[in-house]
């Protein structure tokens, strides 16, 4: 990642250590997301891809080092669906309406229903506003919060893992929208642990475990020496269309014993 | 037999109570909501304990009841949800330890230096005979703060007890509002805690709360679902104590549980479900990088 100007960036974390307990997550890191930014944050579990979305969103203060925010900065965020009370009984429409905290009166207005019914038509889940939130397939509940993200008007879009529990179509779906929202302007950071479904389709990368182990174009991120330093296990990258695939090159015990 | 059924009206020590029953039942089925949502159904049982204590120390210092014994709940309430925020004891754990505590500090208080205030056994079961006037306008008042509490500060509640940390991040000030539904939920307790008891406070705010979840999938309809429901515990209760003659607490109780079971009969029993706080979310395809 390259260092930003003063001014440029929308968040800067610069040399920052974090931990829980005297246990150290994330050490010395840097990372600069700028405007239109779209990038994939990669990692084992325990990497600390959590800690730095803490980080970014201000939930969370280095111990070392320091995270800078561009003044009146929006950040919105979407959380991992396993993280999710899905018994909570709202509708999809109330959910979604969450993003509009301002207002004082409990019931929405008239421009607000007219806005959460056109940003859910716009996720493709428009008839879908009086249902419970549970009644949703996995996909439909990620474009939900995206949708009440969007209510937001954000900036910066940060994301845990949000293609994991989706089927493969939706994956592709989810790319394809995270991709026009960039386009339209909104710097996006996800975490993601799907190298070859999710992370080879970003423009850029950054691989962490407890520091940066690298950043910059996939191409440059997934390969096989910065794969094993970030995941502590070989893998083969093959170029297949001009992206990398990887392959994972665990010598397996029950594989050994199957062509002893 | 309408006579009979109207015969306690004619008094007015059973008009207050039951005007403070019914009062109290909304109230509770109101603050319930949150409670139960909030995966804190036993904070209800933990500080109305809690309060006990104040109760007895504002007895042996003699000052007001409702300012002691409100102080201390509200510090017990406040403690439980500090040491809950972070994360490093569970809110089970910490009204546990805080709450008993509480309760114990004031029986050992009111064995040693003997019970200048209120009733020891209204306190701890409930009873109509004690209300007073100023019990009734204080009830009034709490009734009057909670509702204002909630319709203003509604978009911010319901998302804080979402998904308190996405909230945290949207711009809701989640702890100021945590600090403001521990003062109510306090206030509320203890503005019940004669006509109820110690002993029964906490059920009052979880039964209509999760017979109002088993009715509706609606966040606003569960709110005012569990209000009304609460309020005609209270009500029913409150008759029925006069006719049975059993202590109100103990009535108002069990006419909750009554239609507890009647909607889980008439549910067939899968709407329990959806109580449950956390439960894994449907099925959905995985797929690995």
């Amino acid at each position: 990642m390259t260092v930003a100007a003063a001014g440029d960036a929308l968040v800067r974390i610069s040399r920052a250590s974090f931990g829980y307990d005297g246990t150290p997550v994330l050490t010395e890191v840097d990372l600069t997301v700028h405007d239109r930014d779209f990038i994939g944050v990669v990692g084992p579990s325990g990497s600390g891809k959590t800690s730095l979305l803490r980080l970014l969103l201000g939930t969370e203060r280095p111990q070392r080092g320091e995270v800078t925010r561009r003044p009146g900065l929006t950040v919105a965020y979407v959380p991992q669906l396993e993280t999710v009370n899905w018994n909570f009984p709202v509708t999809v429409a109330e959910c979604v309406l969450m993003g509009r905290t301002r207002r004082t009166l409990p019931w929405p207005s008239r421009a607000e229903r007219t806005e959460v019914a056109r940003v859910l038509d716009r996720l493709g889940i428009g008839d879908l506003g009086g249902r419970h939130i549970r009644e949703l397939s996995g996909g439909q509940q990620q474009r939900m919060f995206i949708a009440r993200a969007l209510l937001r008007r954000p900036e910066l879009l940060l994301m845990d893992e949000p293609t994991s529990g989706v089927d493969v179509a939706s994956r592709h779906d989810m790319l394809h929208l995270l991709a026009e929202l960039n386009d339209e302007g909104v710097a996006i950071l996800i975490t993601t642990h799907d190298l070859n479904g999710v992370a080879a389709h970003l423009p850029q990368l950054v691989a962490l475990h407890g520091a940066v182990i690298a950043a910059g174009a996939p191409r440059e991120v997934i390969t096989p020496s910065v794969l094993e330093r970030t995941f502590g296990a070989p893998m083969e990258v093959l170029q297949h269309l001009g992206m990398p695939v990887v392959l994972d090159h665990y010598d397996s015990p029950l594989h050994r014993r199957d062509t002893a | 037999m309408i006579a009979a059924l109207l015969d306690p009206f004619h008094y007015v020590f059973f008009v207050k109570g039951l005007t403070v029953a019914t009062l109290a039942g909304g109230l509770c089925g109101l603050i319930g909501v949150f409670v139960i949502l909030r995966g804190m159904s036993y904070i209800g049982h933990g500080l109305s304990h809690a309060i006990f204590g104040g109760f007895a120390a504002s007895s042996i210092v003699s000052i007001n009841y409702y300012l002691g014994a409100g102080l201390w709940g509200l510090a017990s309430a406040l403690a439980i949800s500090r040491v809950t925020r972070g994360r490093r004891i569970g809110a089970d754990a910490a009204i546990g330890v805080i709450t008993t505590a509480s309760f114990a500090l004031g029986v050992a208080l009111l064995t040693i230096f003997g019970n200048k205030g209120p009733s020891f056994d209204a306190a701890l079961f409930g009873s109509i005979i004690g209300v007073t006037a100023a019990d009734v306008w204080a009830l009034v008042g709490i009734t009057a703060f909670t509702v204002a509490v909630v319709f203003a500060n509604y978009r911010g509640l319901l998302f804080a007890t979402f998904d308190p940390d996405v909230a945290d991040v949207s711009g809701v000030r989640v702890a100021r509002l945590d600090a403001l539904l521990m003062l109510v939920l306090s206030l509320s307790i203890l503005a019940t805690l004669t006509i109820i008891g110690v002993t029964l406070v906490a059920a009052t705010l979880v039964i209509p709360a999760v017979v109002a979840r088993m009715l509706t999938n609606r966040f606003s309809r569960m709110l005012w679902l569990s209000t009304a429901l609460g309020a005609v515990c209270g009500f029913v209760g409150m008759n029925l104590s006069y006719h049975l003659d059993v202590p109100s607490g103990t009535m108002i109780v069990l006419t909750g549980a009554t239609l507890f079971a009647v909607v889980l009969m008439t549910t067939g029993g899968r709407r329990l479900q959806r109580t449950a706080r956390l439960d894994p979310r449907p099925e959905a395809v995985t797929v690995a990088g």
